[in-house]
């Protein structure tokens, strides 16, 4: 495949991996956070760890979008869908989330609720244009790289007058879990969670650019390379910042110039900002409440707010008290560490949403990294 | 199938092969029923025994041991490039029969018609199921037929059952893979649930993939020719070589490792897959299968599925090893290891 099989070239990734090996310092330990579900999938996806000295260590963030919606959002969502007639539209793995009691949007579908996946907000619009006489609500979720499809389509409603479609928005923004992350206690006091620098978002960089992350680098001092999402953008970042550890910088660069510039989509800005605006504070599974992290649809939207139309209520549910989902996310604990991980919580029964989503740190050790953990299937020959 | 003639048809117009459809008297066991079974089935599949007209086929056993296998096939849609749900039911049951390295013998077909399917569509998906039994040499040799209403099903279920005759000192099985042994597979992987899904999703991409459906009996009689000490052979379907692989490592108890770069996979393939988010690993293949074998008859195995054209982009992509844990893993590209799982949920329904 050209332009991608040049980014999963094996020999290439030898020769980085003996350069991260000669220029680590031996005598010092490295712990990088890649943010993003995308590089936590390619880090396993293609075994990126044997090929990184002991002393590395990737932490996995919380970038997966799924992972990090609350519990209480998905009840919502769950209830919504049982409204007699109203069709529910959202992407995959989202209907795979169970709530506090097992129930997930895709349970509820098999009796009889009318729930559609969807691969994009386009198609949840042509559902509600060939279903007038039903309300059709996108449950829309993510980052910033899935934020403006989500205003073209609340912008195409209004242009079409379509009354019986809306959105339950939920979208997150990067930099306030970033901030988050590096001002929680267990970051900043407790030295729970060494932190030495970031592997900075792919796709959402190609959005809001590299700009945004400036503030880590410089009052946090924490280096940050922004990479894409295949493997050798991966080792190539954890090479640029290791030497920049290695020489005392705290600055963010970007390896996946390619395609991030420095400040992005401003088309795809200007979108977000017309359609959307701050949440005063969101819950986030794992980091708790956190202020202006979330947005809401605008007041001069609000015809098409599914929070408004149905007055949804703010639901707080508690995960299981068995699902270490919320230290995963925050980094503080590893997959392995949960106690019902691979036992009761597996991909086929997910009990925390981290092990749903195949970017969600849970769900690629099980499905990619578990060998590990049983030294003996290690075989070399 | 002709009533010999000597006695008359209990019917006295054709059936409308071209503008008709299925209607609920063709199943309700009346003289519209023996009309389409007479005129449709036994004329494409004629054979002797079939035209006896029994509820059942009497045929002569063997003295040796016998395999038997079904399988339903419910594909949609149901024609696509390389072939349709006809001779995909045909291959399907043949293929499971010869994993055992059996010579396939008879097949049974029993059909679940929906209400206003086309009589066109249904002759062409019977002749082509009539032309895969006759590429093989193995006769369909009693069948059902029963109609749904409108809303019931998708056009058209078929099952399949077949039988076959295990040659004398052959012993194949899927528990009896040992460390040290080599697997081979017979081709590029993941041609058929592509294909199909790209016909699902209207994706047009600069190349016509066809499905890989394909009857693999000659093939295996081939093999076990060659190296009758073959230890497994099982065809990746449904959840792909990922599925197949894994179950054969629980059960022989077994781990095994495979080599990411001599997996053979088409470039639009590769492509497609990247597209649509899925694993070439875990991807259903029709006309392909994993044999495996002591590491000393590898080469002479490799050698002789090379010769026939439905192995001849087969390669030895791993070896089996010691794991009590039963790890299917494989060495990344970039010379890392990742476990390769079984397949979780569903990544593509509904495609054989």
């Amino acid at each position: 495949m050209k332009y991608i099989d040049e980014f999963r070239d094996g020999a290439l990734a030898q020769k980085i991996a003996a350069n991260i090996a000669i220029e680590a310092n031996q005598a010092r330990s490295y712990h990088l956070m890649e943010f993003c579900g995308g590089h936590t999938h390619a880090i396993s996806r293609y075994g990126i760890v044997d090929l990184l000295p002991d002393n590395i260590h990737m932490i996995h963030g919380p970038g997966c979008p799924v992972c990090v919606l609350p519990i209480g959002r998905v009840e919502n969502a769950i209830q919504l869908a049982q409204i007699p007639g109203l069709i529910l539209c959202s992407y995959g793995d989202m209907l795979r989330i169970p709530t506090a009691n097992g129930v997930s949007l895709l349970k509820i579908k098999a009796q009889g609720a009318d729930v559609r996946m969807v691969y994009s907000s386009a198609d949840a619009i042509k559902i509600a244009q060939n279903n007038p006489q039903h309300q059709v609500v996108f449950l829309a979720i993510g980052f910033e790289t899935t934020t403006p499809p989500t205003a073209v389509v609340i912008k195409q409603a209004q242009a079409m007058d379509l009354t019986n479609f809306s959105v339950f928005c939920n979208h997150v923004l990067t930099p306030s879990a970033i901030s988050h992350i590096l001002q929680s206690p267990e970051v900043r006091q407790l030295g729970l969670l060494p932190l030495d620098g970031f592997i900075g978002p792919a796709h959402v960089s190609t959005v809001i650019g590299s700009q945004p992350y400036e503030y880590f680098a410089e009052e946090f001092q924490k280096p940050v390379v922004i990479a894409g999402f295949e493997p050798l953008d991966v080792m190539q970042a954890i090479l640029m910042l290791i030497r920049q550890l290695n020489e005392g910088r705290a600055e963010v660069e970007n390896e996946f110039s390619r395609a991030v510039l420095p400040t992005g989509n401003m088309k795809a800005q200007l979108l977000v900002a017309e359609v959307f605006e701050l949440r005063r504070i969101f819950e986030w599974r794992g980091l708790g409440l956190v202020p202006y992290s979330a947005l809401k649809i605008k007041s001069s939207y609000a015809e098409f707010d599914a929070e408004k139309r149905f007055q949804i209520p703010e639901l707080s549910i508690a995960d299981n008290k068995a699902c270490e989902c919320g230290a995963i996310l925050r980094g503080v604990k590893r997959p392995q560490d949960c106690k019902i991980f691979g036992t009761v919580c597996t991909p086929e029964n997910p009990i925390g949403s981290c092990m749903v989503s195949s970017e969600g740190a849970c769900a690629a050790h099980y499905s990619y990294g578990r060998l590990r953990d049983n030294n003996t299937t290690m075989q070399k020959n | 199938m002709h009533n010999s003639g000597k006695t008359k048809p209990v019917y006295t117009r054709a059936l409308d092969l071209k503008k008709g459809c299925v209607e609920m008297v063709h199943g309700s066991g009346g003289r519209a029923m023996t009309q389409l079974i007479d005129q449709l089935f036994v004329a494409a599949f004629d054979n002797e025994f079939l035209r006896q007209m029994n509820d059942q086929a009497c045929f002569q056993s063997c003295n040796g041991r016998m395999v038997m296998s079904t399988d339903s096939h419910v594909i949609t849609p149901l024609f696509f490039p390389g072939g349709d749900i006809g001779s995909l039911s045909v291959h399907g049951t043949i293929n499971d029969v010869v994993m055992s390295g059996a010579k396939p013998a008879y097949l049974a077909a029993s059909f679940i018609l929906e209400e206003g399917f086309p009589l066109a569509d249904l002759k062409r998906i019977v002749g082509s199921m009539a032309k895969a039994a006759q590429d093989a040499h193995v006769p369909i040799i009693t069948g059902d037929t029963k109609v749904v209403e409108r809303g019931s099903g998708d056009g058209v279920f078929i099952t399949t059952t077949g039988v076959g005759m295990v040659p004398e000192g052959i012993n194949i099985s899927a528990d009896k893979a040992q460390p040290g042994d080599k697997i081979l597979l017979s081709g590029t992987l993941g041609d058929h649930g592509i294909a199909i899904m790209l016909l699902r999703e209207n994706l047009a991409f600069h190349c016509t993939l066809e499905s890989d459906t394909a009857c693999l009996h000659d093939l295996v009689a081939n093999m076990v020719t060659t190296v009758p000490n073959i230890h497994v052979l099982r065809d990746p379907t449904r959840g792909g070589a990922a599925t197949a692989l894994n179950e054969i490592a629980h059960q022989s108890c077994v781990g095994m490792l495979l080599y990411e770069n001599k997996l053979p996979i088409l470039e639009p393939v590769n492509a497609a897959c990247e597209f649509l988010g899925l694993d070439p690993l875990y991807v259903a293949n029709e006309g392909k299968l994993i044999a495996i074998c002591a590491a000393e008859d590898a080469d002479n195995l490799l050698a002789t599925m090379r010769k026939h054209p439905l192995g001849k982009n087969s390669a030895i992509i791993g070896e089996v090893i010691e794991d009590t844990h039963c790890f299917v893993q494989i060495e990344t590209s970039f010379g890392g290891r990742r476990v390769v799982d079984w397949l979780s949920g569903e990544q593509l329904p509904r495609i054989c």
